[in-house]
């Protein structure tokens, strides 16, 4: 280590930092092409279907198979576009889904940044994705695109609100914004995390995750069967890949903010022997595996909701039972059975 | 040159020329996306002022909300340039005297005694554990209490009175009740009828009309 400090003497915080930041994309990537491939799987043995099962052992080099097909073809961008904006529409998309994983602790000490903030700026960044789907569809120049984004970008600002007000509630509960705070506050087995005491934000937020990553029942916004495929309808080749790896990005990173937020992050199931010894990595990992299953579940389960079905359920729904329960939360720790709720 | 300095003049140059920008781009959503730009690096500059908690809330109001559905308008709009060009001779005095008295408001605030460098020094630098998001709101809960609540119930009335103007009532559309649909029985939609076997019939009985 001093040996590699010596020779890049005055750079070495960049470059410690640029290596400490491909240590978390790189696996990151490396999940978000095993998801897709779990993905199909799980989907295909819901359907009583096989899945892949023909590129490597059970189809487990799919993933790669598919990324090379995608790297092989030719972008194509449609005439009347606005060039310049069509290719920077998935980089947009998916910078915001990488950022946000800066201030995502792993254990008590892994984290890239500990910001004190760290919760707000998952907020900020993350409100930022949006901007990619708009840009995408507007620069492409074609009408199913352009009403894809515009779903798209309505539900994902309406959703924002209710996710919002949830994690309000968490801070409320934790009394920080540090992640790892927010984790050490649920410390002490199942029904110390934040899931209990939180439930119908801990629902809401989940659900609203589901929304705001476009996943079904809620991907009106590239809905096949009435606008193709929504704003990336006129993407080919890697540009097309590149919001795939956002969106799958994206799942990872809300199953892991859920992980952290109401399920106790890296702490272990139940305070006891058996269950301390596997380490804290371990149990985040098992928690964001979970609650990603149950995205793939949902996506196996339930037909798409209507456009209005999906607005009606943001704001009439999400957003009322959120702020009831922030009242209740904080009367409730107004009086002597305020323990329950921290 | 220190190297704070160096960002501050990166992010500087990348705002102005991005508030340029905002004023003289020929497409609405080029000049929308330029704010979006400028509202995203002054938040750089806030955090350089420790002011972390402002600089985040201006990227997740300003550019999470505000500027989203301001694309969504502008991108809607059928954008005629020639049109848009059409009266910038007639509009050009006016605009000239606002713009002369905004550049003498801002000599009066940067260039004069009151709020000149000397007077108004440079904030004194906090420890890392220095918290600006919970000064600011002890702040405003404590001392400020009552503008904060009652600037709060402004905009509540306002938020009221939006929805309040598009209410409206069509006459001729259809609405659905989800409550009434999630509490229909079996027995509302259904209704089972015994019926005699008939005697089946041929097809040639069918195909012949009766004469």
């Amino acid at each position: 280590m001093e040996f590699l400090q010596n020779l890049f003497g005055f750079t070495w915080p960049v470059v410690w930092s640029l290596a400490k930041i491909v240590a978390i994309v790189g696996p990151l990537m490396i999940a978000v092409a095993y998801l897709t491939y779990a993905e199909r799987k799980v989907i295909g043995y819901m359907q009583v279907r096989i899945g892949p099962n023909r590129v490597g052992f059970k189809g487990l080099l799919q993933p790669i198979a598919d990324g090379l097909k995608l790297m092989m073809k030719e972008i194509i961008i449609p005439s009347g576009s606005n060039k310049f904006l069509f290719v920077l529409a998935p980089v947009l998309t998916i910078a915001p889904a990488l950022a946000a994983w800066a201030v995502i602790p792993f254990t008590p000490e892994l984290v890239l940044a500990n910001v004190d903030a760290g919760l707000l700026y998952i907020m900020a960044i993350t409100s930022m994705g949006v901007y990619g789907v708009i840009i995408a569809g507007w620069a492409s120049n074609s009408k199913y695109a352009f009403l894809g984004s515009l779903r798209s970008a309505a539900q994902i600002v309406s959703y924002e609100i209710a996710m919002g007000f949830a994690l309000v509630g968490v801070l409320m509960a934790s009394q920080s914004l540090n992640l790892i705070d927010i984790v050490k506050g649920q410390a002490g087995g199942v029904f110390s995390w934040y899931w209990l005491p939180l439930f119908p934000m801990f629902i809401v937020y989940l659900i609203a995750g589901v929304a705001e990553t476009n996943r079904a029942p809620f991907d009106v916004a590239e809905g096949e069967s009435e606008i193709v495929a929504g704003f990336h309808v006129e993407y080919s080749g890697m540009a097309f890949a590149v919001f795939f790896l956002a969106e799958y990005a994206n799942m990872i990173l809300i199953a892991t903010l859920v992980a952290l937020m109401f399920l106790g992050g890296w702490n272990p199931l139940f305070d006891i022997a058996p269950f301390t010894w596997i380490p804290a990595f371990v149990w985040l990992m098992l928690k964001v595996g979970f609650v990603l299953f149950l995205f793939l579940w949902f996506r196996a389960t339930f037909p798409r909701y209507r456009y209005d079905q999906i607005m009606r359920l943001g704001w009439k729904v999400f957003i009322p039972v959120t702020l009831i329960w922030l009242l209740f939360v904080g009367g409730m720790m107004q009086t002597r059975y305020g323990y329950l709720f921290h | 040159m220190n190297f704070e300095t160096a960002v501050f003049y990166f992010f500087a140059a990348i705002l102005l020329f991005a508030g340029l920008r905002v004023i003289t781009a020929r497409n609405p959503v080029h000049a929308a996306l330029f704010l979006v730009l400028a509202f995203f690096t002054a938040a750089g500059l806030w955090l350089m002022l420790e002011a972390e908690f402002l600089a985040i809330t201006l990227v997740l109001v300003y550019v999470g909300a505000v500027m989203v559905l301001f694309l969504f308008v502008v991108m809607m709009l059928d954008i005629n340039l020639d049109k848009l060009r059409e009266g910038f001779w007639d509009y050009l005095p006016l605009a000239g005297i606002v713009a002369t008295l905004m550049v003498l408001e801002m000599v009066v605030v940067l260039g004069g005694k009151q709020f000149g460098l000397s007077a108004v020094p440079a904030p004194i630098a906090h420890a890392a554990n220095y918290s600006n998001t919970k000064e600011l709101g002890r702040l405003l809960y404590t001392d400020y209490v009552y503008p904060f609540e009652l600037a709060a119930v402004i905009l509540l009335v306002a938020i009221v009175a939006a929805i309040a103007l598009t209410m409206r009532r069509r006459k001729h559309t259809k609405y659905q009740d989800p409550a009434q649909q999630v509490k229909i029985k079996r027995a509302d939609r259904i209704r089972m009828v015994s019926m005699a076997s008939e005697k089946a019939v041929s097809t040639e009985q069918i195909s012949q009309p009766e004469k």
